[in-house]
């Protein structure tokens, strides 16, 4: 459960309502395979993720980016209740898919690079502080059913 | 993990682009650390961590200058770093997790300024980079 102020909630909800998700999420998925390639282990069906470039303009990398973040979009919804929210996705992401939680860290912390980068200076310290919490949450969230 | 010529390329184009403004990044970068990361805090109890604060901007132009002078010496960075290293192991003793942290804020920083210029091959370079100087900054620990 993330421990947030009502005046954080409504900066990240004012915030996500300024985001091009879908562009946001093929570029933060992007980010990880290129940043931290060793993500790549998890993809080796997406084709070419050779380059930089053709990694971000891999069209495969794009659609699961776009899910990936509406997903994410979708938990700003229940910020209260993310364990409960993500329990399926939690099992889902350990059983079948064996992403080590580490990699939600990552893909986290990108978001609040790429969040940065299109927003800019409406991305504040105070902004970033209530992401930082939200990316915390859904990372633990979906680490929460690991056995 | 070592730096390959287009990342040290990369990295000084980058630097470049922040121009005279460092010092002022690196006070934001504290600042973000500071409001997302609390426990950062317990480092500078002797300091004002109001954001923005003279204290907060002052120590940033310090860590800029240090990333400065960082850029200029990808080549041997335990060298250029050497007395840096010492400060950190024997006086300041940050706990190693804090570098990772403070690192993410300088990207948050940089992403939030440089916009385009921050591509994603620019952003790994800096990521290999200031992970190169945390290493370096934590290798006479123990």
């Amino acid at each position: 459960m993330v421990h947030m102020t009502d005046a954080e909630k409504k900066l990240v909800t004012t915030m996500w309502g300024k985001l091009d998700v879908d562009a946001a999420g093929a570029e933060t998925l992007g980010r990880v395979l290129v940043v931290y390639p060793w993500t790549q282990r998890f993809f080796g069906h997406f084709g070419d993720l050779s380059s930089a470039c053709a990694v971000m303009d891999n069209p495969k990398v794009q659609a699961h980016g776009k899910k990936v973040l509406h997903s994410l979009g979708d938990g700003l919804k229940h910020l209260d209740d993310l364990k409960h929210f993500y329990a399926a996705l939690s099992e889902l992401h350990c059983d079948k898919l064996h992403v080590d939680p580490e990699n939600f860290r990552l893909l986290g912390n990108v978001l609040v690079c790429v969040m940065s980068r299109h927003l800019g200076a409406e991305f504040t310290p105070q902004v970033q502080a209530a992401y930082q919490k939200v990316v915390a949450g859904v990372a633990n969230a979906l680490a929460h059913k690991y056995h | 993990m070592v730096l390959s010529a287009a990342d040290k390329a990369n990295v000084k184009a980058v630097w470049e682009k922040a121009g005279g403004n460092v010092g002022k990044y690196g006070g934001e970068a504290l600042d973000r650390t500071f409001l997302s990361f609390p426990t950062t805090k317990t480092y500078f109890p002797h300091m004002d961590l109001t954001p923005g604060s003279a204290d907060i901007m002052a120590h940033g132009k310090k860590v800029a200058d240090a990333l400065t002078l960082a850029v200029g010496h990808m080549d041997d960075l335990p060298g250029a770093l050497s007395k840096l290293s010492d400060l950190h192991a024997y006086k300041l003793r940050v706990d190693p997790v804090n570098f990772k942290l403070l690192s993410h804020c300088l990207l948050v920083t940089l992403a939030c300024h440089l916009g385009g210029d921050f591509t994603p091959a620019a952003h790994a370079s800096l990521d290999k980079f200031l992970s190169s100087v945390s290493t370096v900054l934590t290798s006479k620990y123990r």
